[in-house]
């Protein structure tokens, strides 16, 4: 009942009845567009019954950037630079999985060495990607130590990155038919070097929070779902394997040589914020486990397919080399001629399956894209699981499900 | 296990003259049907005890402006979980009648995804109880990603295509 309702009807009730007893009124609490806890642009206007949360509304799309609309006019090249400003916590996932969708499309098979530089490269980005939603899950519960100690770790990734591309965070390090460059000896030394720091860090890291009383009693029975809302959510990646499916796109459907190497499938049971946790700290040593395979077994031979129609030639050889400047030419110039046909990848991102539909009519450019973006399809869900909740839980929830921004807008 | 075959045998089985264009273009078996079919395909594809196509990955359209009658074509991908198998089911409408039901009943996914589609399309999804735009503002009087609307300015003399050989 509204305010004025009451004040009418303790008007007309008869002063001996006194004032009418306050009946449950609804708050409209507006948390964000931007509010600190919200890891991101979003909107959520929460109904609140005192401390509880009674229903809830997202808006989305305060940076819609129109990728879709701008790759229609862009060579394929060009593309990259777009799909890493997706999901920006783990840009080379994007990467990868944008250049392997155009050489499903081209028909490009890419030489092992390549396949497993990208592997080492997307299970790094991986990781990075779980010890910023962790870590950060655990400075939202208040407990900003762990924060502070894993994400130097993050800082020494991107030192890998840095070796490898010399970018940092939006890393275009793939090409079309292979790597930009091969692994150089300080990388792959920069990479033995982080398979051996990383373990002791992690290990601090849960012992920190794994049974801390304090961080379960804020996660454990918060924000569950289960495993058939989830699947009917279209929940993808830690988020639904922690609510019991054991769905994984790098084993459903194996792409890079994922099938070589040898790691589990971490799952939950109750579907809650611990569980989320406890996936995506497993996952991090399944990442290692297959880092270490993949750098100890990496084959010999070309880190890029012998394509040279599409293939970026090396900058030392457009010099040189009058085939490698023409084919630069042409490449840089988008004149690269794509087949016609539809293809729909799917790679197992940081935070589910990031897909690429790619329909290409022949021209320079395709003709339609479309990014299956894991968080925009399974954030819709977040009103249901803070149902019930505290405002504090609501936080805790978002954090937990590893929501991107720019990856839910694109 | 189940081959590409023997799956688009069982719904044509189940649909005859309602499912059409059968392909498999880079192993994902994908074909065509009509807006009155595509809610029972989806419902049988769901509840079949072995297809079990449990899960909806994605939702979105495709304009194609120089075909007549078929300028619209709204894309779904699904998967079965269990036996690993992917499908495409297309549906094409005219210009004139952009209707379609919504999935939303058989997935709750279905929602945001049909949110987009329409606020970048236009494809009015008959049934869906909040069909707003997702990503862009409430005011905009047109659907951005047809293919009518340009990306960047068509006066612009600077980036003509003739200059650069094309």
């Amino acid at each position: 009942m509204v305010s004025e309702e009451l004040d009418i009807a303790n008007k007309n009730l008869p002063a001996e009845q006194g004032p009418v007893q306050y009946v449950n009124e609804l708050t409209t609490l507006n948390l964000g567009p931007t509010h600190p806890a919200t890891h991101g642009i979003f909107q959520n206007i929460l109904q609140m019954d005192g401390e509880k949360i009674v229903s809830g509304e997202q808006t989305i799309g305060y940076i819609h950037r129109a990728f879709e609309k701008i790759a229609e006019r862009r060579p394929f090249y060009q593309i990259t630079t777009l799909t890493d400003r997706m999901n920006y916590c783990s840009s080379p996932i994007n990467n990868m999985g944008w250049h392997m969708t155009v050489e499903k499309l081209l028909g490009i098979d890419v030489p092992k060495r390549a396949q497993y530089i990208r592997v080492i490269m997307m299970e790094l980005a991986r990781i990075a990607d779980h010890i910023i939603c962790n870590a950060i899950l655990g400075a939202d519960t208040g407990a900003l130590t762990g924060f502070t100690y894993i994400f130097q770790e993050r800082e020494k990734i991107y030192d890998i990155y840095e070796e490898v591309c010399g970018a940092r965070l939006t890393t275009n390090m793939g090409r079309i038919g292979g790597m930009e460059r091969d692994l150089s000896p300080t990388a792959i030394r920069k990479i033995k070097e982080f398979l051996d720091r990383f373990p002791k860090v992690l290990t601090e890291f849960e012992n920190l929070f794994n049974r801390n009383r304090i961080f379960m009693d804020r996660v454990v029975n918060v924000g569950g779902i289960s495993a058939e809302r989830a699947l009917s959510y279209g929940f993808t990646g830690p988020n639904l394997r922690a609510a019991g499916v054991d769905y994984d796109v790098r084993v459903m459907n194996p792409y890079s040589s994922y099938q070589d190497f040898e790691f589990d499938i971490p799952v939950g049971q109750s579907g809650d914020t611990y569980d989320r946790y406890m996936v995506r700290g497993e996952e991090m040593w399944q990442s290692l486990r297959i880092i270490k395979q993949a750098i100890d077994n990496l084959p010999e031979g070309s880190h890029y397919a012998d394509a040279p129609q599409y293939y970026l030639p090396p900058k030392q050889e457009v010099y040189k080399n009058m085939e490698a400047l023409i084919y630069h030419f042409k490449i840089v110039m988008g004149e690269i001629d794509a087949p016609v046909g539809e293809v729909y990848h799917a790679v197992e991102g940081g935070n589910g399956e990031l897909g690429f539909y790619l329909i290409s009519d022949g021209g320079r450019a395709p003709y339609r894209l479309h990014f299956r973006r894991p968080c925009f399809i399974y954030y819709q869900a977040y009103p249901e699981m803070c149902k019930g909740m505290t405002l504090s839980d609501a936080i805790i929830i978002m954090s937990s499900m590893n929501v991107i921004a720019g990856e839910l807008d694109a | 296990m189940l081959t590409n075959e023997s799956v688009a045998q069982t719904i044509i089985t189940q649909f005859g003259e309602a499912v059409s264009d059968f392909d498999d273009p880079y192993d994902l078996l994908t074909f065509s049907t009509t807006r009155e079919t595509i809610i029972s395909l989806i419902t049988f594809l769901k509840e079949h005890s072995t297809l079990q196509v449990g899960f909806l990955t994605d939702i979105t359209a495709v304009h194609y402006p120089d075909s007549p009658g078929k300028e619209f074509c709204v894309v779904y991908h699904l998967h079965s979980l269990i036996n690993n198998l992917r499908l495409r089911v297309k549906v094409y409408l005219s210009n004139e009648d952009l209707h379609i039901p919504t999935a939303i009943p058989l997935f709750m996914s279905a929602n945001w995804m049909e949110r987009e589609t329409f606020d970048l399309f236009g494809i009015i999804f008959d049934g869906h109880p909040d069909l707003r735009r997702i990503l862009n503002m409430e005011e905009m009087d047109y659907h951005p990603m047809r293919k009518e609307y340009p990306l960047e300015d068509q006066t612009r003399e600077d980036k003509i295509d003739a200059l650069f050989g094309r």
